[in-house]
């Protein structure tokens, strides 16, 4: 396999038979990818196709089970992060490897060799800042910064010892996407000084506006490498999902009928040290229809989600009706025996308990459902309703009760919002129903929560990937450092105004949100 | 050459009961290899330590004896260990239970009351306990203050209020000054379940405690609120159980179960206040809970197990000269040993030899 | 010297153990480790300098002999929560417990033995300046020692690249482990110096405070240079302060014990406890939680790879 690509000599990198086993799971399969100088290599895969851990194992966070890595055609052990950067790599992580309460300087230099004084990283930070479009503050602490500010750190930090490869790892999905066009610009500037990069991603448009050359991955092994201009989008995500994963119908018959949820002029102070404050914030969602809220992580959408559910109260109980009643100042469960279900963005550990059975996580929601009586628990009741929801959601189990954490992202999700959604709610709040799960199981999901909407519940659904919002909403909202934009029906919409109000460039300009 | 650990990815019931027991075991060995540094022979001690007791009916009693207060306390511990609260003040809870209930066998000492003063003083033991373990625990549900140091900076002052009260105000005058109060009157004593015999009520109410915490921990929507606390707090919010209710709750639990561990301890062996009435019950407890695996059933088994070192260690003083002070540092190693244990139990250890290790 | 000045020259005394100890605490926590076993620590240091000290009659031995004490008891913690990843507080607590009891069968046959006092460092010219003279120039050497580990430790912490990466660790070691800091091999160190800390505190106990062995001398100091470190949100410079009040606190009560103010000399022995209590109360209705707390502080670390 020649690659397309003008080069004498070896390729910068070559991964030959790379595998990764955890216990029984195969993460990587005999993976071999090779990245020329100077090329925008992408690495596409959906969740869980074994993404992460090969750009770990480059990387030497993590250890392979078998495999060979050669560097400009020399074999090489990468035993951790140090040794890949003296080698030449600089990887930008996905979940930031930030620290908080450090400033930018002070996680700048804890990445670098000890030559690098903090002094030294000021100056060669205001350099590279002014080269690259790159503006960073070197003594704010990074918990005052935005994701993408936090990003420009992680790049700047690989950017400062000179990389020849740079990893980057679903680098848009936390930037709006005037922020991600701009990522790009630097990115190509990069591949013409002779960087390359290697740049992995779920989505189709923009690696289809980077890269020449994509490697796919399907369940740790390598399907395909291809040039992704050269195929059409279905082509490319059928190679990704494997089988066609259909679309999500929404022409289903349906009437929006009356409020189920209210909410008005919501404000709420920020939770912990460096949270977001709410601020007066409007909603309303009518039985049958499914209302989005799109924003970039980190403004406020835990908060929104938090106060909705009940987990923190507000200081008004007219400030959240639901289905008719006031009650902003009522618990969780008081909240769910109204028929109001929801479901929180993270899965293990605020949804589930990773160590209990599924049966034992029915109780979480306990107050609706007949699984306790008089502070007993219905220990057949539990199991039953377990089962159910695995049968009714296709939730792939690897026994009759296993622990939540034996699940898959995409399985324990279709677990957690089944367990909700088979209490039929009149109201379901849903935090990022399909963060970090396989295409298969996304579209179950958006399926099952459009239907709900179609049988007469309402159905608030909180998301940062867009294509899911247009896909789902019937009405639409931006969340932006805590305030909300009006709603409105999706058709309204552009890709351009989202991304305006995700800045916060809509309401600099005025006016545009007098009610 | 470093360690690695790998989570292993089933994890076998019968690993999981047999690590106390190895903890157990390799406890024993240092301890064996502590003696043996000390000069003396690890045979003889481990003879007086856990055989002799063993084969000797007096010792079979006064090892129930031991475990009584262990067990309560420890049971109640496990409430709060559960919920990942950290009460480590149990010995003070301990002793304001006895002081509370001692309180009104002192007022009722030669008067004509009756058959209600035993009883009474009992669930004073309780309050006393409950009331003074609420204490840290209201003072992290509404001020955030840790409640690891100021539950154990209660252990100190409830010891110094003991020593004042039997020193001072609650003297006994006939006393020829010893620091002790009067000794109690019949009615206010908890009398041994068999006539003549040592062990007292408190074990039933030892294996009551047991019991009901065996259908509460695994049958009710309390147990399983404790469960979901301590392995995912969020989620426990999430299912609409409020911390701060919890808190309070296990606090309250575990100290009344202290407290009442001493006033039994003190109206059913020791029959009067002195200025020390525990050789470090509420301490020691940590470890029987922990040994016990957090299970009811495991913790009764644990607290005869070490009630056995107690026995031993006093034996071990009159017969081999070795310092009582062997059975503290045996019971430290020993949790040490565990709580490594159940690591072992989750986690796969690797070494690895790295060539040219930075 | 007047009684003023000797009451002063006390408190330096009670105060200095309470900041090494939590010194030496500090900077394990702030790599995000909790060790709960200083009390533990502190004894087993005071026991086995006090055995040394006595044995080889030489107080340099003595406090060698602490520290090092100190250190294989965190060397054992160290074990257990970073090899085996065990639960940082309950192996804490079997430190102290553990180390109670070993203090005790190591100081058993140094029972109603004597040391000298240790001579202070008299600073010629300036320790005749009256008043603060004798108070600040004229100190044995710990004390000395104590303000500049003080010093040391602030400026360690937050001028030294080392000491970033430590701060790193404590803050986020997820991240930090992702950057390829390595996360174990510094607590490792960190721990170490904190039980080396904690044992030349109790060196100093026996053998300059009390100048005898008793069991159980520690009497909760361990403790209460724990919660200093709550009570001084993690910075050196404000563990000086802290150690300072506390110690002025107990010599206090030990001289109103003495003055027989009708007050039970209990409830004055109680003052350390209870001013700790109050003290985490207060800076808790100043700041809402813990200020100031390492990000990983407490949480077991296991890489992934």
């Amino acid at each position: 396999m020649k690659p397309d690509v003008s080069s004498s000599g070896p390729p910068l990198v070559e991964l030959q038979g790379i595998s990764k086993r955890y216990g029984d799971l195969l993460a990587n399969d005999g993976i071999d990818l090779s990245i020329e100088p100077g090329e925008i290599h992408a690495l596409l895969g959906e969740n869980g196709a074994g993404k992460s851990t090969l750009v770990k194992i480059l990387y030497g966070v993590i250890e392979p089970s078998a495999g060979e890595i050669r560097w400009e055609g020399r074999p090489v052990s990468i035993g951790s992060p140090v040794e890949a950067r003296n080698l030449g790599l600089g990887m930008v992580f996905q979940h930031f490897s930030l620290f908080d309460e450090l400033t930018v300087a002070e996680n700048i230099a804890v990445a670098l060799s000890h030559e690098w004084s903090l002094s030294t990283v000021r100056s060669r930070l205001g350099e590279i800042s002014r080269t690259y479009g790159l503006a960073l503050d070197a003594d704010r602490a990074v918990w005052t910064l935005s994701a993408g500010e936090r990003q420009r750190i992680e790049i700047v930090r690989c950017l400062l010892q000179n990389p020849r490869l740079l990893i980057l790892d679903e680098p848009t999905s936390v930037l709006t996407p005037q922020e991600a066009e701009h990522l790009f610009t630097t990115l190509d500037r990069l591949s013409a000084e002779g960087c390359s990069i290697l740049y992995i991603s779920h989505k189709l448009e923009e690696v289809r506006r980077l890269c020449r050359r994509a490697t796919i991955l399907r369940a740790g092994r390598v399907v395909a490498t291809i040039d992704p201009r050269a195929k059409s989008a279905r082509e490319i995500a059928a190679l990704m999902v494997g089988n066609e994963v259909g679309e999500v119908r929404t022409d289903a018959p349906h009437q929006v009928q009356g409020e189920v949820l209210r909410v008005s002029q919501l404000s709420m102070p920020p939770a912990g040290l460096h949270g977001q404050a709410l601020r007066d914030i409007d909603l309303v969602a009518r039985a049958g229809e499914v209302v989005g809220i799109a924003g970039v992580a980190g403004n406020g959408q835990s908060e929104l989600f938090a106060a909705l559910s009940g987990e923190r109260l507000a200081e008004r109980a007219d400030a959240i009706v639901i289905a008719g009643k006031p009650s902003g100042t009522l618990g969780i469960d008081a909240r769910r025996r109204l028929g109001a279900a929801f479901v929180p963005e993270e899965r293990l550990g605020h949804a589930a308990a990773p160590s209990h059975r599924l049966s034992e996580n029915t109780l979480i929601s306990h107050a609706a459902a007949e699984v306790s009586r008089s502070g007993f628990i219905l220990v057949d009741a539990a199991k039953r309703l377990a089962r159910s929801i695995v049968q009714s959601f296709d939730v792939r189990t690897p026994e009759g009760d296993p622990q939540a954490r034996k699940l898959s992202g995409g399985n324990l999700q279709k677990f957690v919002i089944g367990r909700e959604i088979i209490r039929k709610p009149k109201l379901i709040v849903v935090d990022q129903p399909t963060w970090g799960v396989d295409a298969g199981a996304a579209r179950l999901i958006r399926q099952a929560l459009v239907d709900l909407a179609r049988a007469g519940s309402a159905v608030v659904v909180v998301s940062q990937d867009l294509d899911e919002l247009f896909e789902v909403a019937d009405r639409m909202a931006v969340i932006h450092q805590g305030q909300l934009s009006p709603l409105k029906p999706v058709g309204e919409w552009t890709r351009e105004a989202i991304g305006l109000e995700m800045l916060g460039v809509a309401q600099a300009q005025g006016g545009a949100h007098a009610v | 050459m470093r360690f690695e650990l790998t989570p292993r990815p089933t994890v076998s019931p019968v690993m999981r009961a047999l690590a106390p027991v190895a903890a157990f075991i390799t406890a024993f060995l240092i301890a064996g290899f502590v003696i043996w540094l000390m000069g003396r022979s690890p045979i003889a001690a481990f003879d007086v330590y856990v055989l002799q007791p063993l084969s000797d009916p007096w010792s079979l009693q006064e090892l129930l004896v031991k475990a009584t207060p262990l067990a309560l306390i420890a049971i109640g511990l496990s409430y709060c260990f559960r919920a990942n609260l950290w009460n480590i003040g149990a010995e003070g809870q301990y002793v304001i239970g006895a002081v509370l209930g001692s309180w009104l066998a002192l007022r009722a000492h030669g008067t004509e009351a009756g058959a209600w003063v035993l009883p009474l003083m009992l669930l004073l033991g309780i309050v006393g306990g409950a009331l003074y373990g609420l204490l840290p625990a209201f003072l992290k549900t509404r001020f955030g203050v840790n409640e690891i140091l100021t539950s154990l900076m209660l252990v100190y002052v409830a010891q110094l209020t003991l020593d004042y009260l039997v020193r001072g105000p609650w003297r006994d005058p006939q006393g020829f000054n010893f620091p002790q109060s009067v000794t109690f009157d019949p009615s206010a004593t908890l009398h041994p379940i068999l006539e003549g015999g040592r062990v007292h009520y408190g074990a039933v109410f030892a294996l009551v405690a047991v019991l009901v915490t065996a259908v509460i921990l695994g049958r009710t929507l309390f147990g399983y609120r404790l469960k979901l606390t301590g392995d995912a707090p969020r989620a426990a919010r999430f299912a609409g159980f409020s911390a701060k209710a919890t808190t309070m709750a296990v606090f309250a639990i575990s100290g009344g179960l202290a407290g009442l561990a001493g006033i039994s301890e003190v109206s059913g062996q020791i029959g009067q206040l002195q200025p020390s009435i525990s050789p470090g019950y509420g301490f020691t407890a940590i470890t029987v809970a922990f040994l016990g695996r957090l299970n009811p059933i495991g913790i009764l088994i644990a607290a005869l197990v070490v009630a056995l070192t107690f026995i031993g260690g006093e034996s071990a003083q009159i017969m081999l000269k070795l310092p009582l002070d062997l059975t503290q540092a045996f019971q430290g190693i020993l949790l040490l040993c565990v709580l490594a244990a159940d690591a072992l139990v989750s986690y796969r250890i690797r070494f690895v030899n790295r060539g040219g290790g930075k | 010297m007047t009684i003023f000045e000797a009451i002063l020259l006390t408190i330096v005394t009670a105060s200095t153990p309470l900041l090494i100890a939590a010194l030496g605490e500090l900077v394990t926590e702030r790599s995000g480790v909790l060790n709960l076993g200083v009390e533990g620590m502190m004894a087993m240091g005071a026991a086995c300098s006090f055995a040394a000290a006595v044995t080889f009659d030489s107080t340099l031995l003595g406090v060698a002999a602490g520290m090092l004490a100190g250190a294989l008891m965190a060397a054992l913690f160290a074990l257990v929560v970073l090899g085996f990843a065990a639960n940082q507080v309950g192996s804490g607590l079997a430190l102290t417990i553990f180390g109670l009891g070993l203090s005790g069968l190591v100081g058993a046959p140094f029972v109603g033995a004597r040391r000298d006092p240790v001579a202070p460092i008299d600073i010629p010219v300036l320790s005749d300046i009256p008043v603060i003279g004798r108070l600040l120039f004229e100190q044995d050497l710990f004390v000395y020692v104590s303000i500049a580990l003080t010093a040391l430790v602030a400026l360690y912490l937050a001028r030294t690249r080392t000491g970033l990466t430590l701060r790193s660790i404590g803050e986020n070691h997820t991240s930090a482990n992702g950057l390829g800091l390595p996360v174990r091999r510094v607590r490792f160190w960190a721990i170490l110096f904190g039980g080396a800390c904690a044992g030349l505190a109790g060196a100093y106990l026996a053998l300059v405070y009390t100048r005898f062995w008793s069991p159980g001398m520690t009497a909760g100091r361990g403790w209460i240079a724990l919660a200093l470190v709550v009570f001084a949100a993690w910075r050196p410079g404000w563990v000086l302060v802290g150690a300072y009040i506390f110690g002025a606190a107990t010599v206090l009560q030990l001289h109103a014990q003495a003055a027989q103010f009708g007050v039970p000399s209990q409830l004055l022995s109680a003052v350390p406890y209870l001013a700790t209590i109050i003290a985490l109360l207060l800076l808790s209705l100043r700041h809402g939680r813990a200020i100031g707390a390492p990000g990983s502080l407490g949480t077991p670390f296991v890489p992934d790879r």
